[in-house]
């Protein structure tokens, strides 16, 4: 099961690998991992996809992530309504003769072309995981040169409450 | 003089080299004893040490320094502190640091580290020490800059002997050690992300009271969390209140007196017969300060498979993390039991369970054949027992010597029992013993040791002889890696692949190498003689008893098996089961 975890840290030498060796020693699944930093100075924020077996597991990662002493704030916010965006690269081999069914097949994903060359395009497209691999599959046909992904970075919606806030409540 | 000058001169005064600094905090945290080795990138540090009044002790191998400041931790309740140099120095302490983080033992370790402007470079003597210890510390740090010094050093302190205690380790690089600046030690820390949860939940609390007053069947598992919490008093008051049986991990052994009517024994691969079915058959399983260990949890599908599971521990990531938990109290021991002995509620009816379990416990004590001629290992250990009255601080190494030490010597009081139980660390027993010894001078220490661990670290004789610690080592020698060749016996077919060692060096020799007294004794009665002579000598002495080679570890519970599955269990005037 896949869980989006999100997590502010201070941003010291080694948070990240402390973080990564953390998940390496206790064996989870990371699937991507994002960070940046926030409107704190100081203070970064990190966003895990992990594959889990079941919530028992996530409450334990979350408690992990939670022991260490540079982790500031851990939110598990797979099931609240939140805003997760994915950005991708796409380099497709495309002959100037094609250009323009291209155009045509991501125009609503609401990518858009960054980069022309004579024979290749690139493009960038914004979204949901799900969407850039539907982008993605599409544009296979056609030849994939290359592809970059960042991964998933997100944060819940409006001013809902987040189950899990601050460590000291996070407790029983 | 000119304002300026004036202001010039109080700032030099409050000016300070690194070096200096770890020396005034280090009096500041009121640092008795540090245990160290000294090297190349940790050479300013030793020269500011060396008139400074700061007690250190010389191990002969950073290993050794270690573990003894974690003997040093266990009978103290204070941090050890260790100083090792950069890159080996620093590498000969991972095992020790990992030692310290499985039995939650408050350290802090201070690596010397290249300088800054070669780090990165492979220079000599470095290593990469904050990232290999990454996983085996509760925090580590290094230094990057002089005015961060102090203020490390405090949170250190504070992230090692706060919430669930651990090793917190500090790499300076040697130029930080030589570089300037003000010396300010604050009194207070400030970690917004690690605030420990220590007192209780009254909901849950509430939840545990009223749980116990409809259970008939409850036992409390006491792990070495009540003993960091210095709460036995408390874990006595009440299960005496509640009339509630106890069973103890091997760490947690002294936080219940053993001769307790309400005691069951040890639990787990080597526990009592009634400790393991009491966790068995109960319907209520109070855990406090204990992880859940495999060792202790045998098989976890028939793991107290009848009971409501409450866990108190100070860490929140234990409770849940291997049994499923119903009533779960994140609290320091201390604090839980007391808020529990306030709120009283109806005491559970305990009066058949208990009779059950003393029924059991008379049926099946644990459990040895005596010839009258070959030491049996049992009955050298309940020996000891019996000359020390109960009284002695016991370190031992892994293996079937420390099993038998926690079968067959009686923990009647807290903070007298220093052994290896997470990471199961052969040569841990002897350094362990000097670090213990220092912590109470005039404890009766006895460090019991296998011939196979004993020859790990036995440099640090060495150490017990110079500072003339009455340390008295007890080698348990079969000539083998007892507890591989056990299993190699019940497991693999007696085929005894390189766990047998029959041409020992001959350990008297080497103890009068070391200038101490060594005795050897082969036989019951030679066993009890030496053993009397040494605890006559003010002084260290080195014993090597030749025990009955083959003897094995019983009861037990092999691997993948649950609780109530143990083999070698003989019931009184019966044969074996």
């Amino acid at each position: 099961m896949r869980r989006i975890i999100t997590m502010t840290v201070n941003n010291r030498p080694g948070v990240l690998n402390r973080i990564t060796g953390l998940f390496t020693k206790r064996h989870y699944n990371i699937e991507s991992i994002t960070v940046g930093h926030t409107e704190i100075e100081g203070i970064s924020r990190m966003t895990f996809v992990v594959n889990v077996e079941d919530e028992r597991t996530a409450e334990q990662i979350i408690k992990q992530l939670n022991k260490q002493i540079d982790v500031l704030k851990v939110n598990d916010i797979t099931d609240q309504a939140i805003v997760a965006r994915e950005l991708a690269l796409v380099k497709v081999s495309v002959t100037p003769a094609l250009r323009q069914e291209i155009y045509t097949l991501i125009e609503p994903f609401r990518a858009s072309v960054v980069d022309v060359s004579k024979d290749s395009l690139v493009i960038q497209v914004t979204g949901e995981s799900e969407k850039v691999e539907a982008l993605i599959e599409l544009l296979r046909p056609y030849g994939i040169k290359e592809v970059a992904r960042t991964g998933t970075t997100a944060f819940t919606r409006g001013s809902q409450k987040t189950a899990a806030t601050y460590k000291t409540a996070f407790i029983i | 003089m000119t304002r300026m000058k004036v202001e010039e001169k109080v700032k030099e005064k409050t000016k300070m080299s690194g070096a200096l600094m770890l020396i005034e905090a280090l009096k500041a945290e009121k640092v008795e004893v540090i245990f160290g080795y000294p090297g190349g990138a940790v050479l300013p540090l030793y020269d500011k040490l060396y008139q400074s009044g700061v007690f250190h002790v010389l191990t002969r191998h950073e290993q050794g320094a270690i573990h003894a400041a974690e003997g040093y931790a266990r009978i103290s309740g204070k941090p050890g502190v260790v100083i090792a140099t950069s890159g080996p120095g620093a590498t000969n302490i991972v095992t020790g640091l990992t030692d310290a983080m499985m039995d939650s033992l408050p350290l802090v370790v201070f690596t010397g580290q290249v300088a800054t402007s070669v780090i990165g470079s492979d220079a000599f003597q470095e290593a990469d020490v904050v990232g290999i210890t990454m996983p085996i510390t509760k925090h580590n740090y290094q230094v990057r800059d002089i005015s961060e010094l102090p203020k490390i050093i405090k949170e250190a302190f504070h992230i090692a002997t706060t919430g669930r205690p651990g090793p917190v380790l500090i790499d300076i690089p040697k130029d930080i050690t030589t570089a300037e600046g003000e010396f300010d030690y604050e009194e207070e820390v400030h970690l917004p992300g690690y605030q420990p949860t220590t007192q209780p939940n009254h909901l849950q609390i509430r939840r545990l009271v009223e749980a116990v007053s409809q259970s008939k069947k409850p036992v409390i598992l006491a792990g070495a969390g009540v003993l960091h919490a210095n709460a036995a008093d408390e874990l006595r008051q009440y299960a005496e209140q509640q009339n509630i049986p106890v069973v103890h991990t091997l760490l947690g052994l002294g936080g219940f007196p053993a001769d307790h009517p309400l005691f069951l024994g040890m639990a787990g691969m080597h526990g009592t017969y009634t400790a393991n079915m009491a966790l068995y058959e109960c319907d209520l399983l109070i855990n406090i300060g204990a992880r859940f260990d495999d060792r202790v949890t045998g098989n976890l599908k028939y793991f107290a498979p009848k009971a409501t599971v409450a866990h108190i521990d100070i860490d929140p990531a234990e409770i849940g993390k291997n049994v499923p938990t119903k009533i779960p109290i994140v609290s320091d021991a201390k604090a839980a039991l007391q808020e529990l002995i306030q709120q009283q509620g109806k005491p559970a009816d305990t009066s058949a369970w208990l009779s059950q379990l003393n029924e059991w416990k008379r049926r099946f004590p644990l459990y040895y054949e005596e010839d009258g001629q070959t030491i049996k290992p049992q009955k050298l250990v309940e020996m000891i027992y019996e000359l020390t009255d109960g009284e002695a601080i016991i370190t031992t190494d892994v293996g079937q010597h420390q099993m038998w030490a926690a079968q067959y010597y009686k923990f009647n009081k807290p903070h007298r029992w220093v052994t290896s139980g997470g990471l199961g660390t052969m040569g841990f027993g002897l350094p362990a013993a000097i670090g213990a010894q220092l912590a109470d001078r005039n404890a009766t220490v006895v460090s019991i040791v296998g011939d196979g661990g004993f020859q790990m670290t036995f440099q640090e004789l060495s150490v017990i002889q110079e500072l003339q610690l009455p340390i008295k080592v007890v080698i348990v020698n079969n000539q083998a890696l007892g507890m591989v060749r056990q299993w190699q016996e019940l497991f693999y077919e007696k085929r005894y692949s390189h766990s047998l060692i029959p041409n020992q060096p001959d350990f008297v020799k080497l103890a009068e190498a070391y200038n101490m007294p060594g005795f050897r004794a082969k036989t019951e009665a030679e066993a009890m003689e030496v053993l009397k002579k040494a605890f006559a000598i003010d002084g260290p002495v080195l014993l090597d008893f030749h025990v009955k080679a083959d003897e094995n570890v019983y009861p037990m519970v092999a691997p993948g098996k649950g609780l109530h599955e143990m083999v070698g269990v003989k019931a009184c005037g019966e044969s074996s089961q």
